[in-house]
């Protein structure tokens, strides 16, 4: 019985995010009629980072400031805006810290040096090995 | 041979290194204060309604008017917000002009807030739905920008103003004078 009480009392709990009593802004969580549009904005959101919950991407977020980002975001896709314009205008006001995908800033060029640096060193243990057999079996 | 076997080390010890960094970055906080990077710029240009019953609403677009003010953004659900409104209080009772934007808000909960906390504000913008936070690069409630008599956003104090950030934001005023 106090346990059926318990599980019941699950659904009076306030969910930690529920911060404001207004609903969700009119895209937060409706998907745009136009899938090809639809498709633009996740993939946009995916790489958005919530400022509420950080370390979260603006999709998976519950916090309403990213549900009112989602809505701005697929908002503006159904108005024709393209998905890097809309990033662009959000690092101009956040700083490269709102987006996941990584720049071209001088403090990453080792992070997209590293597979190559990789691949390379890769191929040349294989060529060695390589050529160590052909000169082994000649 | 000997050069050969110091080789086979070296992805074992770049693997150590990549594992010290990757469990040194866990255990890092990484909640962060995200600066706005619209100091420095002009406040943008928004008309907002009026958040309150007993208010007038809010243009952005009229901010450049030779004085400098406060632009405080706050929500009724806030509770931090509350906190502070004491130290927006004396900051008006020192002749500052705060103007406010009431984030996700509704006219009641407004009303009553005000009520309950004080009214230190000239003019209340509704910003239902967390567009001027946009515009304005700000990533949280309470936030209080110093616009200066130009409309150019000069500071940016994140979070909750206390009983020692009177003088502080006092001494911004004055600096946005100039």
């Amino acid at each position: 019985m106090s346990r059926l009480l318990l599980f019941f009392a699950l659904f009076l709990a306030f969910p930690a995010f529920a911060q404001t009593a207004l609903p969700p802004a009119p895209y937060a969580d409706r998907q745009l009629d136009d899938p090809a549009m639809e498709a633009k904005a996740t993939a946009l959101m995916h790489t958005i980072r919530c400022l509420t919950c950080q370390s979260q991407s603006i999709a998976d977020s519950n916090a309403s400031m990213a549900s009112d980002m989602r809505s701005e975001i697929r908002e503006r896709i159904a108005r024709g805006e393209e998905p890097e314009h809309i990033r662009a205008w959000l690092i101009e006001r956040y700083g490269d810290w709102i987006s996941y995908q990584p720049t071209v800033e001088p403090i990453l060029w080792p992070l997209w040096a590293a597979p190559l640096l990789l691949l390379g060193a890769g191929g040349a243990l294989a060529y060695g090995r390589i050529r160590r057999r052909r000169n082994a079996k000649s | 041979m000997n050069k050969r076997l110091l080789i086979l080390w070296v992805p074992l010890i770049a693997y150590l290194i990549f594992l010290v960094v990757a469990s040194l970055g866990l255990n890092r906080d990484q909640q962060q204060v995200v600066q706005s990077r619209m100091i420095g710029k002009p406040v943008p240009g928004i008309d907002l309604p009026a958040a309150s019953s007993m208010k007038p609403a809010l243009s952005t677009k009229q901010m450049a008017d030779g004085k400098p003010r406060l632009l405080n953004v706050f929500a009724s659900w806030c509770v931090p917000c509350a906190a502070e409104a004491p130290q927006l209080a004396q900051l008006a009772q020192r002749g500052v002009r705060i103007d406010a934007v009431a984030i996700r808000d509704a006219r009641p909960d407004v009303d009553a807030f005000l009520k309950r906390h004080g009214d230190p504000f000239q003019r209340i913008g509704l910003d239902a739905r967390s567009t001027l936070q946009f515009y304005l690069g700000s990533s949280g409630v309470p936030e209080t920008f110093v616009v200066d008599g130009k409309g150019i956003i000069r500071y940016q104090h994140i979070g909750y103003i206390g009983p020692q950030d009177v003088e502080m934001l006092m001494q911004k005023l004055r600096e946005a004078e100039t």
